[in-house]
């Protein structure tokens, strides 16, 4: 049994101008103690997959159909009593901003206990000496002393990770990191992502990473689901989505990253724009886009189905199995 | 290299006053505080091609590129733009003629675009400053004639920004900047707003852009990869100065600044198993009161005393142009 379930799960946003369908049928899942990747362009529904998971949609954003299980047991369409025992407690969350997820008017100190005393049974002395090992867990020099000090006290990187301090201070078996570097500089980026691999290890914690960078992604995930247009459109294990991808989407996203390693002439894209959620077409919603589009893709929606024991894919005409994508890179 | 460099720059500063108010300095018995964004920058830009800086958020890069384009005056040193003073230039008669000749893309492609304005006054503004002589229905063919050549369709003319994508909007400050047809442009960041699909479209189009018109770009990043990709030769900056100048292809190839090392190690690399990144070590210290010596001293491996003592400066080096104690002997 998979640690975190999510099957057929629909997010739809009512408008003055008609519902939007923002998610539509999603099926994921997470197994203990894995790193899944979610990738995709801006709009492709990542981080409402992620707020979903947590129950902080935002109104009127809602579920309006499939379910998520956590080992097992049902969390979507919970009370918001019963919802605030699991989140903090069993899922764990950081955000792209460490700014704004901190309170400024309150020490970190203060924020780390009283986390950890609304999730576990301790007492004050107890806990704030959990505080202490979790900021030197996360590697901030002197913790002790900085736990009296306030968010505005530390640089981005640092307070990146308070926060990521916060989101284990109650041992989860599941942290959702939505861009978690992505307001970060590159050299910061590095330590981060390093840190967050190595501290969810070590606390066996499984971990959903939403990012565009799919730098990111090949360094740290087990497995990858790119996203696209509100739909999951391949999983598969994270050498395989870069190296041999089979849905077209992806080869072309892979395609139009620019790679330190290799200089090319010019880089390949994807033409046009992600479709607007107002304005899908019908059939697969890459149809427009796409250079293998076929007769069926215009009219027919293509399932996810599993094609191996660890992917899936959402396409009529996939790229060839096992055919590398060498000649399509030189 | 026999043709003279586009632009000239040398000793150039750029000091910001970022003291508390009078009477707080008073009490608290501090003193005045000063920012040097850009300390001490000499360096040449070809005609033609395209130079990168690339840096840690706070070390100048942003600075450099509006003291470039006339937007900061310097605290000290000179521009030297086509041979004529920026600064003096500027504020003489010929000002007009010299801003016609340089102009900016920004990064965010939502901020700077007017929401209130049409695509056609967006991109005609130039033309109105520059050539007053155009009729309206000149600049409405220009206006259609740049936004064919950035790849939009001359019908959007009419429609506002916000009904435009990130990728769309860029594309207008493109045309924009273009109205003018300029020789230089500065583009500070601009596609790291973008989306990658839409970043490579974007590049392609400025790739493009140069080889037809022939433009000079000064091209802001901190993604080293874009970076390898657009440009010919990289400056890296430190805290305000400049620490290596190098072509792009060695940079990649045979980094040798210490500090440019790192950067290159932290980038995220596609291929798993090769090499894992190394994280650099530390973070930017702060620029009010950067450490002794070579500012990157406390964070690198190869420190020792006379690091933390003198300055070292820019020098010629097989080649490149570098400012380190420890590769230049």
């Amino acid at each position: 049994m998979s640690l975190l379930d999510i099957k057929n799960l629909s997010v739809d946003i009512p408008t003055r101008h008609g519902v939007l369908h923002a998610l539509k049928n999603i099926d994921l899942h997470i197994d203990a103690g894995e790193i899944l990747g979610v990738v995709g362009e801006s709009g492709a529904g990542k981080s409402l997959t992620g707020a979903a998971i947590l129950d902080l949609l935002e109104p009127p954003g809602r579920v309006v159909g499939g379910e998520i299980r956590l080992s097992g047991e049902r969390i979507s369409g919970l009370n918001p009593q019963a919802m605030r025992q699991i989140r903090g407690k069993r899922i764990g969350a950081i955000f792209q901003d460490p700014l704004t997820s901190l309170n400024p008017l309150y020490s970190i100190g203060q924020q780390l206990t009283q986390t950890i005393l609304t999730h576990l049974p301790m007492t004050a002395a107890q806990a704030r000496q959990r505080a202490v090992e979790l900021l030197e867990d996360t590697g901030i020099p002197a913790a002790a002393e900085r736990l009296d000090q306030y968010p505005h006290q530390f640089s981005g990187g640092m307070r990146q990770r308070v926060v990521i301090a916060l989101a284990l201070a109650a041992e989860p078996e599941l942290i959702i990191a939505d861009e978690p570097t992505t307001a970060l500089d590159v050299s910061i980026q590095a330590q981060i992502i390093e840190l967050l691999v190595r501290v969810c290890r070590q606390h066996h914690a499984a971990v959903l990473l939403i990012t565009h960078d799919m730098g990111v992604i090949a360094e740290t995930s087990d497995r990858v689901a790119v996203m696209y247009a509100g739909r999951v459109v391949e999983t598969g294990p994270v050498e395989q989505i870069i190296e041999s991808p089979r849905h077209p989407y992806t080869r072309g996203l892979m395609a139009s990253i620019p790679r330190a390693e290799a200089q090319v002439e010019r880089l390949q894209y994807v033409p046009g724009n992600m479709p607007r959620l107002s304005d899908m077409p019908g059939g697969c919603a890459f149809h427009p886009r796409c250079d293998r589009a076929m007769i069926d893709c215009t009219s027919l929606v293509p399932l996810l189905e599993t094609c191996s024991a660890r992917s899936q894919l959402a396409c009529w005409n996939p790229l060839p199995l096992g055919q590398a994508s060498d000649e399509e890179r030189a | 290299m026999i043709s003279q460099p586009l632009v000239q720059i040398s000793g150039l500063s750029k000091r910001f006053d970022v003291s508390a108010p009078w009477l707080q300095r008073m009490v608290n018995r501090e003193g005045r505080k000063i920012v040097h964004a850009v300390n001490d920058v000499t360096m040449q830009i070809e005609r033609g091609k395209t130079l990168a800086l690339v840096g840690e958020s706070g070390c100048g890069k942003s600075t450099l590129a509006r003291l470039l384009v006339g937007l900061y005056r310097p605290s000290s040193g000179r521009i030297e733009f086509d041979g004529q003073d920026l600064v003096q230039t500027l504020n003489s008669a010929k000002a007009r003629a010299l801003r016609r000749r340089i102009q900016m893309i920004f990064q965010d492609p939502y901020a700077s675009l007017n929401p209130r304005w049409r695509v056609q006054d967006i991109v005609a503004e130039p033309l109105r400053v520059h050539f007053p002589e155009l009729g309206t229905a000149q600049s409405h063919g220009r206006v259609a004639e740049l936004l064919h050549s950035v790849g939009l369709n001359p019908k959007d003319a009419t429609k506002y920004p916000h009904q435009f994508s990130g990728g769309q909007r860029q594309r207008i400050s493109i045309a924009r900047a273009l109205a003018a047809a300029p020789e230089f442009l500065v583009c500070d960041e601009p596609t790291s707003a973008l989306d990658v699909s839409v970043q490579a479209q974007v590049l392609n189009l400025m790739q493009d852009l140069q080889s037809q018109r022939g433009l000079t770009y000064v091209f802001i990043s901190h993604n080293l990869a874009v970076v390898r990709h657009v440009s010919d030769r990289v400056g890296v900056m430190y805290l305000g100065r400049l620490v290596e100048v190098v072509p792009t292809q060695r940079l990649f190839e045979q980094p040798q600044h210490p500090y440019t090392r790192m950067l290159l190690a932290s980038i995220p690399k596609m291929k798993k198993g090769l090499q894992s990144r190394a994280p650099i070590q530390g973070e930017v210290p702060n620029p009010l009161s950067p450490p002794s010596g070579c500012a990157f001293h406390p964070r690198c491996p190869q420190a020792t005393a006379v690091c933390s003592q003198q300055t070292p400066e820019l020098r010629h080096f097989q080649g490149i142009q570098i400012a380190c104690h420890h590769v230049q002997g």
